[in-house]
């Protein structure tokens, strides 16, 4: 262990270096180091755990919690507080709609950046006050959601949902340059967060009209496209393509890369999720597996090139993207010290793999009411039961097309060895409403009727068996909010189904605080400023920090 | 595909719910192939004719692709990323003939006809990529064994319900079969007159000092109860753990019980049932 300055010593000294810092940027270095003080990267650090190893906040201390300040923000162009400034290709006659964070903020030197479809912003952390906000009129596309900003010494990084990568400077909101990461004629519209991995920008997309997937990689300094991995095979010879009917098939098949991914130093590899194929819910892929779709896939950071794959949803029939970010971890596992990945699909499974060559370990079902696998493939994925797929006649399936668990990220306690996530375990009728045996398009073909839900929870699995230790319900509502965080004070963050942020213990889901903000639609995420651990979270479009004083 | 405000869901009542607003300005649609101006209905018309006689054959009347293997061009990048007919011009000159598509013979002119009349109809796509039209739209729903069914019902529906009771003539009011099935396997709209009460939650808080609070359930959580009293005032009761004793009584719990017990078949079969009562 290392020799602890006295608190107030280090508060004395902090406070003036953390001011003379503040808007210095961030080393992609220090990405690399576990999370604690700051939050540099849209997990907070590259394991996509969500652990921060602050201890501030812990059982005991939870319950002082004081609301430090909320701050509401305006998307568009007339914004609210500070100055604007606009950038896009478009003709700015799109309406900017309402804010709504589904985005985890960047933490770095006192400044907040997050960000919502077209907009982002820079918030002093200390009182929410807004420095700048930057607007991009956007061409159309999608404007479904943004999960976050990126950030490489002083520069920041945003998708548009147009398919933009836009860089800013991070001290004065204003565009350096933007890079088309896709084509919107062609449908793609983007959501993630982009990832800066040493000398990378990684950007991934999304579409429904059938177009493949893929992940790109640009250069920091001059958004030069540094490599373009294709997640469904393109041309002849490709791997996986003989889980299609054809080339034309796969190269229509989807597998979209919409959530962020995760990081191994150690072997180079980001490790990503992929989305459902297309059709979604029709013929027209033949009966093979459909690789990459629905798969955790490891592509080497500097070449874009594939290690391995591992997939989740075989022959996927209901929507149910397992574009989740994995969780790695290092720990032991039939008594060895092992380097994992772990993921809970939107299918009601959670995985474990070995993170190095993608062996499969673990699938276990933790959706207590899924039902539509009828056991283990040959690789140790749920195998499909077609009597579950979209039928004219109706089947009733769990979870829904939404899915066990969606883009909301889990996360990880090395203490208790548990890895949590929302556990929602909705029912629905699937139809098939089209028997055209060139199969349909996108989500089209089917209707879900939606007719109840066996409960939603959230939930602990323990990483070493697949197997649940426990389940706290939420007796209203879904729970889970957008995500969860730990912390090393052995504190769980969630937001419940009521409108509350909720801290549980790690080792048994019981509650031990909670304030009502309203529904929290983003992840809880904490760091430290000025010696006080704070806590954010995000309601629609306004942030909540608390501060334990 | 991305959960959020654009999903469209078909809810038990039969409503389809679009969250996503349909534009009244076409440049505000979603994506190009929307955005663009409708091309001149002459040159349509045209390109229709032209379409039929080159291109249905391998890529189908209703641009799906067809038989012979030519793709769909509803979702064909080249289409979607093209203006005017200048990428699929040279597709159409001989550029992929290495893939199967054959030159054709037409006219630059007659190409733009064509892309006029394609782009036309991609114009018309349904949203998160579903094409204009179902190809073939199934005809019924209806394969189950209405014996089956009553039997089925009177094992595990008729301790609440009854055809003769709150379930009479649920056919005539519901004649479409996948209404009904949908309806009545989520638990919606069979009573008669009493459904709202049939339905309502309701919940009692024992207090340690041993007061009870009785009433309709306004909202629950981990931290707090309301209880709708009977003269109509709200009391919200704070919660720690088991204290106070909080009991919900939720008349539909049977029916999502159900949820993991039917069988597709035992669905199918008492929807067979159900549509003779009429």
């Amino acid at each position: 262990m290392l020799p602890t300055l006295p608190v107030l010593f280090a508060a004395w000294l902090a406070l003036p270096a953390l001011l003379l810092a503040q808007g210095g940027g961030l080393e992609p270095s220090d990405i690399l180091k576990p999370l604690k003080d700051t939050w540099p990267t849209y997990n907070g650090d590259y394991t996509g755990r969500r652990y921060s190893a602050l201890t501030q906040i812990d059982q005991s201390t939870v319950k002082n919690l004081t609301l430090a300040w909320f701050s509401k923000v305006t998307a568009g162009p007339g914004g609210r507080g500070g100055r604007v400034i606009v950038g896009g290709e478009g003709s700015g006659d799109f309406p900017p709609g309402t804010a709504s964070f589904k985005a985890s903020a960047l933490e770095v030197d006192g400044t907040l950046y997050i960000s919502t479809p077209d907009n982002a912003w820079a918030i002093d952390a200390r009182d929410g006050r807004e420095l700048w906000h930057y607007f991009w009129k956007t061409r159309g596309s999608t404007h479904i959601a943004n999960r976050g900003l990126a950030m490489w010494h002083s520069y920041l990084y945003m998708e548009t949902p147009d398919n933009y990568l836009v860089s800013l400077d991070s001290k004065t909101g204003k565009e350096r340059w933007h890079k088309e990461i896709a084509d919107l004629a062609q449908q793609y519209f983007s959501t993630p967060a982009p990832v800066v991995i040493g000398n990378h920008v990684i950007a991934g997309t999304g579409n429904d009209i059938d177009a493949p997937g893929f992940l790109s990689s640009f250069d920091p300094e001059t958004g030069d496209l540094q490599w373009k991995h294709y997640t469904v095979p393109m041309k002849p010879g490709d791997a996986g393509l003989d889980t299609w009917s054809s080339l034309d098939r796969a190269q229509h098949g989807g597998a979209q890369t919409w959530i962020p991914g995760a990081y191994d130093p150690e072997t180079n590899l980001y490790i990503f999720g992929t989305g459902n194929p297309t059709p979604a819910y029709t013929v027209g892929r033949g009966e093979g597996d459909n690789l990459f779709t629905c798969s955790l896939i490891a592509v080497n950071v500097d070449t874009g090139k594939m290690a391995w794959y591992f997939q989740t949803s075989p022959h996927d029939m209901h929507d149910w993207d397992s574009a989740q970010t994995p969780v790695l971890v290092d720990g032991m596992f039939n008594g060895k010290p092992r380097k994992l990945a772990l993921t809970a699909s939107r299918n009601g499974y959670f995985f474990v793999v070995d993170r190095v060559t993608g062996e499969h370990l673990i699938t276990s079902k933790y959706g207590k009411d899924t039902n539509w696998s009828t056991g283990l493939n040959k690789f140790g994925g749920p195998a499909r039961n077609p009597e579950k797929d979209p039928t004219v006649t109706g089947s009733i399936v769990s979870p829904t097309a939404g899915g066990t668990i969606n883009w909301e990220p889990p996360a990880f306690s090395p203490e208790a060895g548990l890895f949590y996530t929302a556990e929602g375990n909705g029912y629905s009728i699937f139809y098939l409403t089209d028997l055209d045996p060139r199969g349909s398009m996108g989500l089209g073909g089917k209707e879900e009727v939606s007719i109840g839900s066996g409960g939603s929870f959230l939930t602990a699995i323990d990483y070493q068996t697949g197997k649940i230790v426990w389940r706290h319900a939420y007796p209203q509502g879904s729970g889970g909010g957008g995500g969860l965080l730990t912390t090393a004070g052995k504190v769980l963050f969630a937001g419940d189904g009521g409108g509350n942020i909720v801290a549980h213990d790690v080792f048994t889901g019981n509650p031990l605080w909670h304030a009502k903000t309203g529904n929290v639609t983003n992840a809880p995420q904490t760091y430290m400023l000025d010696d006080h651990q704070y806590l954010l979270v995000a309601t629609g479009d306004t942030l909540w920090s608390f501060l334990l004083y | 595909m991305q959960a959020g405000w654009h999903i469209v869901v078909l809810t038990v009542t039969g409503v389809v719910i679009l969250a996503a607003q349909t534009p009244a300005n076409r440049a505000l649609a979603t994506f190009p192939a929307q955005q663009r101006a409708p091309g001149d209905p002459a040159l349509i018309e045209r390109g229709k004719t032209l379409y039929s006689i080159s291109c249905q054959g391998c890529h189908g009347a209703d641009l799906r692709g067809g038989d012979p293997g030519g793709p769909n061009l509803l979702r064909s990048q080249v289409v979607l990323s093209d203006q005017d007919g200048e990428l699929i011009l040279p597709i159409i000159q001989g550029a992929r003939q290495s893939t199967g598509m054959p030159a054709v013979s037409m006219t630059a002119a007659d190409v733009k006809a064509t892309a006029t009349f394609i782009h036309s109809v991609v114009a018309t796509a349904k949203g998160q990529g579903a094409p204009p039209d179902a190809g073939i739209a199934p005809t019924t729903i209806l394969v189950g064994d209405a014996t089956e069914g009553q039997r089925y019902f009177a094992a595990k529906c008729s301790n609440c319900h009854s055809v003769t009771g709150d379930l009479q003539g649920i056919a005539t009011r519901y004649p479409d079969p996948k209404l009904l099935q949908n309806r009545w396997v989520a638990g919606g709209g069979g009573g008669r007159g009493a459904t709202s009460d049939r339905r309502t939650v309701t919940v009692k808080v024992t207090k340690p000092s041993g007061e009870v609070l009785e009433g309709r359930l306004v909202r629950i959580d981990d931290f707090l109860v309301t209880v709708a009293n009977p003269d109509g005032s709200l009391t919200t009761v704070r919660r720690d753990g088991d204290k106070p004793k909080v009991e919900v009584t939720d008349p539909m719990q049977a029916h999502r019980d159900l949820l993991a017990v039917y069988t597709d078949k035992n669905m199918h079969d008492v929807t067979a049932y159900l549509v003779t009562v009429k």
